[in-house]
Parts: structure tokens; C-alpha cells; sequence
């Protein structure tokens, strides 16, 4: 009996990765045959299904019943707490190798290349840190607010996290990027998947205290104090400044929830700051302190990074929203086309300006478009999952994504960012990325100016 | 509030001492922090100064200090590129003299180091006092912070070797700061009030502008780039890197051998590496710890040198390579310790 079903139109001689684990244990317990018919296979293209379709009985996955048909299956609580499939080993987070030198001041990328809709998985949250990361004792941690100045705030307290997860709480999702993300193609292509080019993005649901509920309660000026100082309890204590307006508007939250659980120690356990569509690092993890204040404080990760190199030699400070972009994430680099036919192409679009209004996908390298799905509901500063067919006839192919958001910013072209910004400036690449598809169905990281 | 003053008024008369439905803050929650308690985390130094403790040190004493607790990681003259980015170097005489840092749009810069950038000194000065010794941060006093960057200054050729930098002349060295006027606020990327009105920023106006054509927008496609072959295969192998089953499978990059995952192939690399000894040590080469075949040849021939180093790791310890410490590793399984001064004794292969 043949225990495949031969896929139609299978476009390559198939290597190893083609074949199912069924046909791969075929091959290995000697049924080479099969190989060599499946050669033929791909010789006749993609001309007819099997002729000897009809002579086939069916699939053995079906035909035999499969032994989780057959068996019993374990206990409740064998997990207490459940983990993914032993089938899902691949989709981890992971390091680009030469990128930083020691692991403690590094990065590791989200797998995006496999994810589905918009909220990423916590385990697979992408991870920044500076000095390491810690797991801190959510009984012996402590949030201060105090002012640079008396004057600009009634009275400095003190709250401890019983205290703040008794207080009013709101729940939101919102993306987190890093204002590197996709830093290493300022200049050209770099690395294979979308896992490197935009990996350093997540979302998630965040729960926690309005800023703005703890600085009234407080006493704040917001005449005076038109800035904040965000501060962490690690060893980096990494500070950054935000402005008021922000806080005002009731976005910035102080967050102990993620999606559903606490946060994890590698996001900042148990508090961190949230500030909506603004990059990563002034979301400060394992949050200490808030400092009111006068002036901006022109700290080392906004005054030595996180600053913008341009053409004249000048650095922009104090960038931090992250503007409107969008990748394809299915297909993407890395990846390959099984066979030629339909494609959901599916991708993300985030702005940090407010919500996506449209996303186009082009197909041949941005001469024409077509606008896409949006998967609702469509949030603010949230990402947006798009979706869009495709049928793939077997020709070179360039796929590109563009989004819109609803300040009418049209994400820009490599072209015309490298025009105002120059290659150097590391930060804030939110050009749109193209994956060119060749006839072996490999696709690529390439670049379209 | 008028249009719930009759509930109010109805369930005063179950409860009179429940008058409080209005709003009377969050009573219970949080309390007032100490003077001493502030003082000991605002530890923050703004560019006006504001925050700066009190205190001075001079270049000779920062240089004793560099040598003993950052040079194993920046280099004696802040220039290694081992760990991080070089501090020092890259600036001339005449950006002293005028305030910014020509190599930044020359292209002469090989690299940017944290003195060819920075603008304001305070920003160099709060991030030693909060997170430098990078193993033990906050472990500096005032005068020893001061000391410290006297030195880095006069590595930089802006202060001479004799000076004494303190909280009184420190206003002086900011207008000597190579990049002092390199910074802009000039652009889209500020999410607060615009400069106009009294923040910084433009008020969010984008630099780039692009619009969305959508037939025939251009007649040729011109690709600029594409992802050069080693890139290919330096991310390990791909295939490995996405679901085997699904609409795509990843793409196979490498081949025979080296296809097979290395966590696979060398499981004592892998506990290694997931128990954060890779973070601080290369196996030839020294990162923060010295390298494993350095290990070796120190230890070869000694019989007692695994029991030794089984303690070593697990209490941590200085003094052996250096001055920077080992963190204590007692968090750890003893298996794995000794499995992993096992391998690293037999040469972490
Ligand atoms: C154990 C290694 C290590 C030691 C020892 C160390 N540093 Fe660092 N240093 C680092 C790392 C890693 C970073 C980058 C941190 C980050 O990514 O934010 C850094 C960053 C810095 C920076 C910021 C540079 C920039 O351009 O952003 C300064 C300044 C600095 N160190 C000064 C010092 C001084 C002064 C000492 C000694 C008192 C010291 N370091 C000791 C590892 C070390
Ligand atoms: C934060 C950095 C860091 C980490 C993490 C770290 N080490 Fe070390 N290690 C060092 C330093 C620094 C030294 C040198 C200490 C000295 O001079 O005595 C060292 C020394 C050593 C030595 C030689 C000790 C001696 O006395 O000669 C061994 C063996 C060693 N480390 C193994 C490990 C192992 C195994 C792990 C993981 C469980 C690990 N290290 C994790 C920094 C680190």
C-alpha cells in the first residue's frame, strides 16, 4: 500500500524539509521508490494529479487510526502550568550572532515569522536589557514619586505593589518596538528573516494604573512639571524622559498585568512603564522611580543612544515615536514556497501615531497595489494584523507591504528615508520591507529603493 | 452630579455615616516618602546640574581607579572594543574648539565612542554613578565618579593631566565638550509639546513623505541591496527556524553536518550557555571572565583544580584573573556546576 498522498504540483524534487515526517520515515526505512517517484513527480510539474491517485486507497493518517485515537490521553494539571506543543521547538526567541558582545547587554527577536494575530506570546516577548535581568521580589519592590523640586509636586509617596494593584486599573494592548528594530538594514541587507529585520516588536495586553491617577494623587503642578523621569530598579536603573502631554492624556500606564498573568521578569516584573507608540527603552522595566520635573534629563540611553545620526553630522535627541510601518510576516525571508497555487499572505502594521487606516500589498516590487484586509478591531497603537490573497503562478515575485495610518502618513521607501536621513542613523527604519520570491520558491530579504 | 443626588439621598437614610459616594481620593494607598528615603533614589543628574553631589577628584586618582574597576572591560585607556563600544577617542582640537565632532559627517569615524557623541557632561557623570562598575553599579562614591571622569576627560585631551574636576568647574569642561552643540530637537519624533510652545520637537510633523499610488507607479523596480551569502547561513540554519509543517517551511541553509543544531550537538555548550556562564566567558576568548582554554592551560596538571573551581563558581571570587568578580552561582543545580567545570577543564569541546 502507498502511504502518501502525493501532493499535486509539488514545483521541487524534494528535499528533506519537503516531505512530511510520514514520508521522511519512508525514505529512511528504505522506500526509496518513493523518491524516485516523486522525482518523476516534479519532472511531469505540476501537468495532473497522480494518475495513480485512483489506485491509491487513501492516506494512512487516515486510513490507520493514528495511536491518539486509540489511547487514552494524560490527567488534567500534568502541567500546571501548560508549556506549547513538543511539535513547536523552532519558534523561539533568538539572538542576531555579532550584534552585541556580551548577552547581558543584548537583544534577543521575536519569532514573528510564525506568530498568528496580534498578541505575542510572553515567553516569546522580544528582550532588551542593558545590565542583565532580574526577578525581584514583588513584596520588597517599592514605586516613589517625587519632584525635582518641591514646588512641583504636593507631597512625594511612596506605594508599594499591594497598594498599587488596589488602585483603579485599565487594560489595554498596545505594540512595543524598539527604536533599533530593523537598525541593522539602515545601509543594506543584513540579516535573512523577519525574525532579525523586525523581530525586536511585540503586543501585548497591558493592566495597570494611569500614570496620571498616581501623579494627581500625588499632588502634581502640571504647570511646572512639564516632564517626567521614568526610572528602573536593575542594576542599569535605566532612566528616560517623557514628556507630560502624554501622561496627561491618560495613554501612559504604570503596568503590573500581561496579558493576563504579571508581567515576566524579562519584561519587568512586577512594574513596568507602558507609554503607547513611543520605542521600547522608555518603557522602563522593573520601575522604581517617577521624577516630575522642570526640563529634560538628557540621560545615557537619550543622550548617548538612542539618538539619530543624520548626513550633517548632527544627532536628532529625544526621538521616540515610532512612525507608522508594516512587514510581511507569511511569506517572508528565510522561508520557502511549498508549491505554486494560493497564499494568505498575512502581515503586521503598527503606527505610533494612532491606529492603521489601510494597508496596500504590492506584488511586483511596488508598481501596483492592492489594499489588503485589516483583522479588526483595529486599536490604537496596537499592531494590526492584515491579510491578503494571493495566487503564486510560479514567477519571480516581489512582495512589499504599505501602511497607512490615520494621520494619512503613507509609510515611506528606503529611498526617500535614506534621502532626509542618510544609512547611519541606527534608529527608526520604518521603510517598507520587500521579500523577493524566486521560481524555486526561496524567499529573500532584499532591498527596493 | 445632580442626577444622582436622589440615590444619595436615599441611601443616606439606610446609612448616614456612607456619605462619601463623591469622590474623596484613594484613601489608604501609598504614603508620604521620607527625605532619607528620596535621597537614597534620586540619584539623577541633569544637565543643568540639578542633583549633583557635592565632591572633586583629580586625574591621577581616576586613573588608579579606571585600571582597577573598568579597564578589564573598556580597555586602561577606554578604547577596547571587547565589550562594548570604545569611551573614548575620535575627537580633535578644533571640535574642542568649536563644538562639534567633524568625523560625524566626514566619515573619517570608524567608530562613534561615547565622547564623539555625547553633549552633556552631567549625562557621562549620572551614568557611572548609577550603573558603572557594570557588575556592581552604584558601588562608586561622588569623589571616586568625579575622579573617574577627570580621568576620561584628560584621555580625551580636554582637560590637562594635573586637573581636578569637581561639582564647582564641572559648568567649565561642559563648554569644552567636543559634541556640545551636536544635538538636535528639530524633528517629528517628540510626542510632547512643540518647541513653539515652550517642549521640544517640531509638534510631530514628519520628515518623510510619501503617498500612496496604487497603478503604475513606477516603470522600473530597482533593488539596492540583496542579503549577501554569508548572511545567509550566520543566523544558523533556518529551516530550523520556523514550523515543519504549514503554509512555507523555512528554508535549509546549511548543509551535511553543520545542519545538525548545535544545542544537539554539544549539550554541555548548551547548559553553558543557558546557565549565563557564556554571558562572561568565550570559550578561546576572554569577555569578562577569561576564556575557557585559558582556564585550562592555568590549571593543567593541577589535580585539585576541579574540586578548587567547583567552589569558585558556585561562591564567586575575584583576584584569579583580576579585579572584576565572579558572580556567586549558587542558584544553580551542583550537577551542573561540576558538569560544567568538568567540560570546561577538558577543554570545552
Ligand atoms: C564587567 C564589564 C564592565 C566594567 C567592569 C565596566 N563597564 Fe562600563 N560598560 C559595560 C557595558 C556592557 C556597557 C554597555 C551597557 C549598555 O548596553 O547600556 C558599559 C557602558 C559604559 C558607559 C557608557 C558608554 C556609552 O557610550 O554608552 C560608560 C561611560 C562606562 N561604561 C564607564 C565605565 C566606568 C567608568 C567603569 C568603571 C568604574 C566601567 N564602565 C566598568 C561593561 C563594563
Ligand atoms: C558576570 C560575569 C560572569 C559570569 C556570568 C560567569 N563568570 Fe566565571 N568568571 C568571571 C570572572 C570575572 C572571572 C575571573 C574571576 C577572578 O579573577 O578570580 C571568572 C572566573 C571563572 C573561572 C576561573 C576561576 C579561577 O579561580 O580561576 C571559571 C572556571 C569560571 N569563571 C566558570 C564559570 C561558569 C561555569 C559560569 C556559569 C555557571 C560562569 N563562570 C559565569 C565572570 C563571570
Amino acid at each position: 500500500m502507498v502511504d502518501i498522498v502525493k501532493q499535486p504540483g509539488l514545483l521541487r524534487p524534494a528535499p528533506e524539509n519537503f516531505l512530511s515526517e510520514t514520508q521522511v520515515a519512508a525514505v529512511a526505512a528504505g522506500r526509496r521508490d518513493f523518491l524516485r517517484k516523486s522525482f518523476l513527480a516534479a519532472g511531469a510539474a505540476m501537468a495532473a494529479p497522480m494518475a495513480a491517485r485512483a489506485a491509491v486507497e487513501g492516506d494512512s493518517n487516515i486510513l490507520n487510526l493514528p495511536e491518539w485515537s486509540t489511547t487514552l490521553g494524560k490527567p488534567v494539571a500534568t502541567n500546571p502550568y501548560g508549556m506549547p506543543s513538543k511539535f513547536e521547538s523552532q519558534l523561539l526567541r533568538r539572538e542576531s550572532p555579532g550584534l552585541a558582545r556580551v548577552g547581558g547587554a543584548s537583544v534577543s527577536f521575536a519569532p514573528l515569522q510564525g506568530l498568528f494575530g496580534i498578541i505575542t506570546p510572553s515567553g516569546l516577548h522580544f528582550e532588551r536589557h542593558h545590565q542583565g535581568w532580574q526577578d525581584i521580589d514583588p513584596t520588597r519592590h517599592r514605586l516613589m514619586i517625587n519632584g525635582s523640586d518641591d514646588k512641583l509636586l504636593k507631597k512625594a509617596k511612596v506605594y508599594t505593589m499591594d497598594e498599587l494593584m488596589r488602585l483603579p486599573s485599565v487594560s489595554r494592548i498596545h505594540f512595543i518596538e524598539c527604536g533599533a528594530n530593523t537598525g541593522l538594514e539602515w545601509g543594506n541587507v543584513a540579516v535573512p528573516t523577519v525574525q532579525y529585520t523586525h523581530g525586536m516588536l511585540s503586543c501585548s495586553e497591558f493592566t495597570g494604573v494611569p500614570l496620571k491617577t498616581l501623579l494627581e494623587d500625588c499632588g502634581v503642578d502640571y504647570k511646572k512639571a512639564r516632564y517626567v523621569l521614568a526610572e528602573g530598579a536593575d542594576g542599569s536603573s535605566m532612566t528616560r524622559t517623557i514628556p507630560m502631554e502624554m501622561v496627561e492624556s491618560g495613554e501612559v500606564i504604570v503596568a503590573y498585568g500581561q496579558n493576563g498573568e504579571m508581567l515576566r521578569p524579562e519584561n519587568g516584573y512586577p512594574l513596568r512603564l507602558v507609554v503607547p507608540g513611543v520605542q521600547g527603552v522608555s518603557w522602563v522595566k522593573w520601575l522604581r522611580r517617577i521624577e516630575v520635573g522642570d526640563q529634560p534629563y538628557a540621560t545615557k540611553d537619550e543622550a548617548v543612544h538612542y539618538i539619530d545620526l543624520l548626513p550633517n553630522g548632527l544627532h536628532r535627541q529625544y526621538s521616540s515615536i515610532q512612525e507608522c510601518k508594516s512587514v510581511i510576516t507569511t511569506p517572508s525571508g528565510g522561508q520557502s514556497l511549498l508549491t505554486q497555487g494560493f497564499y494568505n499572505v498575512s502581515g503586521l502594521a503598527w503606527s505610533g501615531r494612532g491606529r492603521i487606516k489601510q494597508v496596500d500589498v504590492s506584488f511586483d516590487g511596488g508598481i501596483n497595489w492592492q489594499t489588503a484586509r485589516l483583522e479588526g478591531p483595529i486599536q490604537n497603537k496596537a499592531l494590526t494584523r492584515f491579510n491578503i490573497n494571493w495566487v503564486w503562478d510560479g514567477k519571480p515575485a516581489i512582495l512589499q507591504s504599505r501602511a497607512i495610518d490615520e494621520t494619512g502618513y503613507v509609510q515611506p521607501s528606503y529611498g526617500q528615508l535614506r534621502a532626509v536621513r542618510g544609512t547611519k542613523s541606527i534608529y527608526h527604519n520604518n521603510a517598507i520591507q520587500s521579500w523577493k520570491v524566486v521560481e524555486s520558491g526561496e524567499v529573500t530579504n532584499v532591498q527596493v529603493l | 452630579m445632580s442626577r444622582f443626588s436622589k440615590s444619595v439621598f436615599v441611601f443616606a437614610l439606610f446609612s448616614a455615616s456612607t456619605a462619601a459616594i463623591a469622590f474623596d481620593g484613594y484613601q489608604g494607598v501609598g504614603r508620604q516618602a521620607t527625605p532619607a528615603e528620596v535621597k537614597a533614589w534620586d540619584i539623577d543628574v541633569r544637565p543643568d546640574f540639578k542633583g549633583l553631589p557635592k565632591g572633586s577628584g583629580n586625574v591621577e586618582r581616576g586613573n588608579e581607579l579606571f585600571e582597577e574597576k573598568c579597564a578589564s572591560c573598556h580597555g586602561s585607556f577606554g578604547e577596547s572594543n571587547e565589550v562594548f563600544t570604545p569611551l573614548a577617542g575620535g575627537t580633535t582640537k578644533d571640535d574642542i574648539k568649536n563644538g562639534r565632532v567633524r568625523g560625524l559627517s566626514s566619515g573619517e569615524l570608524p567608530q562613534r565612542t561615547t565622547f564623539t557623541k555625547v553633549a552633556t557632561i552631567s549625562t557621562v557623570f549620572d551614568y557611572i554613578q548609577r550603573a558603572m562598575p557594570w557588575t556592581a553599579p552604584k558601588s562608586l562614591k561622588p569623589d571616586e565618579v568625579y575622579a573617574i571622569l577627570a580621568y576620561l576627560l584628560n584621555l580625551q585631551e580636554i582637560v590637562p593631566a594635573d586637573f581636578v574636576l569637581s561639582d564647582k568647574n564641572i559648568g567649565d569642561v561642559q563648554k569644552l565638550l567636543p559634541n556640545r552643540n551636536g544635538m538636535t530637537t528639530d524633528h517629528g519624533l517628540w510626542p510632547g509639546a512643540s518647541a513653539k510652545k515652550g517642549g521640544i520637537g517640531n509638534g510631530g510633523v514628519p520628515d518623510v513623505k510619501n503617498v500612496a499610488c496604487m497603478k503604475n507607479c513606477k516603470s522600473t523596480v530597482q533593488i539596492g541591496s540583496t542579503l549577501p551569502d554569508y548572511a545567509r547561513t550566520a543566523h544558523g540554519e533556518l529551516a530550523d527556524q520556523y514550523r515543519h509543517f504549514g503554509p512555507v517551511r523555512g528554508t535549509r541553509t546549511l548543509e551535511g553536518d553543520a545542519a545538525k543544531p548545535a544545542a544537539a550537538a554539544n549539550p554541555n555548550l548548551e547548559l553553558a550557555t543557558k546557565s549565563g556562564c557564556m554571558a562572561c566567558h568565550g570559550v578561546s576568548n576572554k569577555i569578562v571572565g577569561p576564556g575557557y582554554e585559558e582556564v585550562v592551560t592555568r590549571y593543567r596538571g593541577q589535580t585539585d583544580a576541579e574540586a578548587r573551581l567547583i567552589g569558585k563558581v558556585k561562591a564567586g571570587g575575584q583576584g584569579a584573573w583580576g579585579s572584576v568578580p565572579m558572580p556567586p552561582n549558587g542558584h544553580l543545580p551542583d550537577e551542573d556546576i561540576k558538569t560544567l567545570v568538568k567540560w570546561i577543564l577538558s577543554g570545552a569541546k
